[in-house]
């Protein structure tokens, strides 16, 4: 192998380094190996992804899916795609395909007066901060929503509590455009409350500056016949936290793309989530961390249950931790518990690493049963079936809610789930 | 004083040849405070009546009766049974996703008692049942059974013995699968709550060496369904010595 040992770099030769390729003396660096001239994996897809408007190769890296604020960039939808491919298109109700003229659901502001909100025109120099649709979907809500609502969270605001109602009053396709902008040095709790009826796109950016703390709550709570495809990207500046909960329990169809984006280093997010799926219904959430910085640090946990016939989640996690992002630390995991025949939970982590100069990164997904077994050992210690049903998927979703830290939202939740759980009986 | 009475028992279960019968025809008698041991080769139904008095669904009770001072045991749904002083100590206790061994003992004890014990005398009584069970004071926060070695699941069904304190005991082979250590600490735990409460105690093994700890005073040999000998203890010197061939010897 003597044309080997002539591509060692000058530098390993020098001190003897083991010409193993990849491997530096701090550790593995996966970078010589990917940045081989337009390589999938790296190079100049994810560069022009950073920027927007980068074609990649949509298949191999996340990093090199499209993105683009024009619809007509995205090729019309089949079902095929890698991220439409669990998503039933037939009951998106157009919102792929057609104008989405409707009217979007109202939106009210109640919380402490800390928080302000505002309506920005379309074209406003605030939208696309923190956001660059990566799906027709999103495109299309882009080139429909009229106005944007924008909630502003103060430079160094202290305990900012903002709850956006968002209710939808009709079933005609609609657009919605909202941004969070969490100022720097701030600190705020953030609940996007949907409720009724609604055919929705939807675009929410985050902006979180230099060493903002901001929690966001995405409850669907629509009701049963709603639609609702959100696109929800934050971008993450220095020494900033974000922290991102999605409850979806309502809805006949419900598509949540929360991701983030580190632009500075000692940054934290983390992405929780929560689901529980009844007949009929479909939950999805596909969500995207990029570590592009390094020393950063990200955690996800999402935890669904489902019952009844053809209740389907889908949980996609994809993580990102490109060649730059030396010291990150990341774990993901999904966690999907079934209660009945007939539900289908379909789960992928998807962990892609450029660089081993790593503090740790890993994923783990899991689906179980509660199967009669697990019934039969708790009513055999005296606990009758309903109670061992709550005490089991209330034990297993009260991770979720436990990171929820406001009480009366907790409390709700906690009915929420009582109230599913009575309907598993019936 | 309690009597839990079995008598001509039937149990068949259902399987892709169709039905088939594992008891056939099977009468005990067992008083509180008294220990039977129930003896047998793999396969002769031992498990089966344990599941049977538990009430797992299944098990297909095709005739005779199980009676709890009279009360009509099969007519009790599988809490109900627990609720009116039965309990079984599983021969694989499974896991129970989501649900923290703290909240489980409790939720059981209130069912079982029909009433939510003191909060303090109730973490007291917890804690001094782990301790003398050998069990790590961690395991409280942990989810039922979740990653806990066999030694450790037969310790936390014991644990659960002496805390709900059953008029009878039904402990389907807690022997198989302990170290000669866990043996005694269990056993010493099954013996701790036949002192302390009367209990009767149904001790389903296919070993004697359990029986060096626990000693029971009448001991039923089951082959194919039924039981084939009865005695006394010396029944069990009996067959560690000779094991159960002459039983299926006889039988071919």
């Amino acid at each position: 192998m003597s044309e080997t040992t002539t591509h060692i770099p000058e530098e390993k030769a020098r001190i003897g380094a083991p010409s193993i390729p990849g491997f530096t003396e701090e550790g593995e660096d996966l970078s010589p190996i990917n940045d081989n001239g337009g390589s999938p994996l790296a190079g100049a897809s994810t560069k022009a992804h950073s920027h927007g408007g980068g074609v990649g190769v949509p298949d191999s890296s996340r990093a090199g899916r499209p993105t683009s604020t024009n619809v007509d960039d995205f090729a019309k939808l089949t079902g095929r795609e890698e991220d439409w491919r669990f998503t039933p298109l037939k009951r998106l109700k157009g919102l792929h395909t057609d104008e989405l003229t409707g009217a979007a659901p109202k939106i009210e502001l109640t919380g402490n007066d800390i928080a302000k909100l505002s309506v920005v025109a379309a074209d406003d120099a605030l939208n696309g901060v923190a956001h660059t649709p990566d799906d027709r979907v999103s495109a299309n809500a882009w080139k429909y929503a009229s106005e944007t609502h924008v909630v502003t969270i103060p430079k160094n605001a202290e305990g900012a509590k903002a709850t956006l109602r968002i209710t939808g009053e009709s079933l005609a396709a609609a657009a919605q455009h909202v941004i969070v902008v969490a100022e720097e040095n701030s600190e705020a709790t953030v609940v996007l409350d949907h409720v009724g009826s609604a055919v929705l796109a939807q675009n929410v950016e985050f902006d979180v500056q230099a060493n903002a703390r901001l929690t966001v709550i995405s409850l669907q709570a629509w009701e049963d016949d709603a639609v609702h495809a959100s696109s929800q990207q934050a971008l993450v500046a220095a020494g900033a936290s974000f922290k991102h909960i999605a409850v979806s329990f309502g809805g006949d169809l419900v598509r949540v793309n929360p991701s983030a984006r580190f632009t500075g280093e000692r940054a934290e997010i983390e992405l929780y989530g929560l689901y529980f799926a009844d007949a009929g219904q479909h939950l999805e959430h596909r969500l995207f961390v990029d570590h592009a910085v390094a020393n950063c640090k990200s955690n996800v946990l999402y935890k669904g249950a489902l019952q009844g016939k053809d209740a389907h989640t889908v949980w996609v996690g994809d993580v990102l931790i490109q060649k730059a992002a030396v010291g990150t630390d990341s774990y993901e995991a999904n966690r999907n518990l079934v209660l009945t025949d007939g539900a289908r939970a379909d789960s992928v982590p998807n962990l892609e690493i450029e660089t081993g100069l790593i503090d740790g990164a890993g994923h783990a997904s899991t689906t179980g049963r509660f199967d009669d077994e697990h019934l039969f050992y708790l009513m055999a210690r005296g606990i009758d079936e309903k109670t061992a049903r709550r005490l089991v998927v209330r034990g297993f979703l009260n991770e979720i809610v436990q990171q929820i830290g406001d009480e009366a939202l907790q409390e709700r939740l906690t009915e929420t789930i009582e109230e599913e759980l009575a309907a598993t009986s019936n | 004083m309690s009597t839990l009475e079995i008598k001509d028992l039937h149990v068949s279960i259902d399987t892709e040849q169709g039905e088939k019968e594992i008891l056939k025809g099977v009468t005990l008698t067992i008083k509180t405070g008294e220990t039977h041991a129930i003896m047998g080769p793999n396969g002769s139904g031992k498990s089966t009546l344990a599941s049977t008095i538990a009430g797992h669904p299944r098990y297909n009770v095709t005739s005779g009766s199980i009676t709890l001072d009279g009360e009509d045991v099969l007519e009790m749904s599988v809490d109900e049974r627990a609720k009116a002083g039965l309990f079984l100590a599983m021969q694989y206790p499974v896991e129970v996703p989501g649900v923290t061994m703290t909240n489980f003992l409790r939720t059981a004890k209130t069912a079982i008692d029909g009433e939510a014990p003191k909060l303090r005398t109730w973490t007291k009584d917890v804690k001094e049942a782990m301790t003398k069970l050998k069990i790590d004071a961690d395991f409280a926060q942990r989810n039922v059974n979740e990653g806990f070695s066999g030694g450790e699941k037969k310790r936390v069904e014991i644990l659960q013995l002496e805390l709900f304190k059953p008029k009878f005991a039904v402990l389907d082979e807690t022997d198989s699968g302990l170290d000669v250590d866990a043996l005694k600490v269990v056993s010493e735990g099954v013996n701790r709550a036949q002192a302390e409460n009367e209990m009767g105690t149904l001790l389903i093994t296919h070993y004697t060496r359990i029986l060096r700890y626990i000693k029971p005073e009448f001991v039923h040999v089951f082959v194919d369904g039924k039981v084939a000998e009865e005695g006394g203890p010396e029944l069990a010197d009996r067959l560690e010595e000779e094991g159960y061939d002459r039983y299926l010897n006889v039988k071919a």
